[in-house]
């Protein structure tokens, strides 16, 4: 497990938590995800492309994902409301896109939120990337973060430019 | 003012509304995208009602929020553009300032820095 990967997450998920929902996030420890179905009631979907690959999937159980949502609106939304899954999906891209900029050397894009609303599902990407769970709690409940990133060849590639130009300066 | 909001998440505009009506301004236009907010310009161009100030989100379907600046730069070089995205990385700020935002926000943000950057954008533009 590459801390370098999954420091940013942890952090985004503090500083959008608390700035947008205004609750102090706890982290737990992070662990190896040995399978790939999320079994959460609610969750928000963000893809990564370019230097990297993958996605950032938050869960929520149903009543958590209702505070959540309805906190960071600032009026009451329930699991039926219009707006919940755009609320969910845009915590998402904030978490996303907050710990993109951490990885200020590489060109990653990512994508718009998807909601997935429903238990037992599988987000099908890579096999081999490894699938890290990030365990959340705050006075909301649990928030699951798992993150499944692959740095591409290309930055493989850059790596060894910069060392090549390291060592020649 | 008026003010146009353009952003693909409907509970963002609604945040930003908040924000603006705390400032005064509660003469609002929305947009869920680039397309939507250049149509909505037109539109407004022509009954002299355009919007005095807008907000402008990066990632957006059908067409994004750096696009949609420079779309709106071609023809029109003094309303205020804020970009308020998610895109935090360096040179992503420098190229929304290159393509002609006057302030940029990134989010999460809390209602005070959204506030601020709206007053302090306002005042350069009275400034000259």
């Amino acid at each position: 497990m590459d801390v370098r990967l999954i420091n940013p997450f942890v952090q985004s998920v503090k500083r959008v938590f608390e700035t947008m929902v205004h609750v102090k996030m706890n982290v737990g420890k992070p662990f190896l995800k040995g399978d790939r179905v999320c079994s959460a009631d609610v969750s928000g979907i963000i893809g990564f492309s370019g230097d990297a690959a993958g996605c950032v999937v938050l869960s929520f159980a149903n009543d958590v994902a209702c505070k959540a949502a309805s906190q960071f609106a600032c009026t009451e939304i329930d699991g039926n409301h219009p707006d919940f899954a755009d609320a969910i999906g845009e915590l998402a891209n904030m978490v996303a896109g907050n710990a993109k900029k951490e990885f200020a050397d590489l060109n990653i894009q990512i994508s718009l939120p998807s909601v997935v609303i429903g238990k037992q599902f599988v987000v099908s990407n890579s096999n081999t990337t490894p699938r890290i769970v990030i365990p959340c709690t705050c006075e909301l409940g649990e928030i699951i973060v798992e993150v499944a990133m692959e740095l591409g060849t290309i930055n493989e590639e850059r790596k060894a430019a910069t060392a090549v130009a390291g060592a020649n300066s | 003012m008026r003010v146009m909001l353009v952003d693909d998440s409907r509970t963002i505009r609604n945040i930003q509304k908040n924000v603006l009506a705390q400032l005064g301004h509660t003469d609002i236009l929305e947009a869920g995208d680039g397309v939507e907010a250049l149509a909505l310009l037109e539109k407004t161009a022509s009954d002299s009602s355009k919007p005095e100030l807008i907000l402008i989100d990066w990632n957006m379907p059908n067409m994004d929020g750096i696009t949609l600046v420079r779309k709106i730069r071609e023809t029109d070089k003094v309303t205020p553009l804020i970009m308020c995205t998610t895109e935090a990385q360096k040179d992503r700020v420098i190229e929304a300032i290159k393509a002609g935002v006057n302030n940029y926000v990134v989010k999460p943000f809390n209602v005070e820095s959204l506030a601020e950057k709206i007053d302090q954008t306002m005042a350069k533009v009275a400034a000259g």
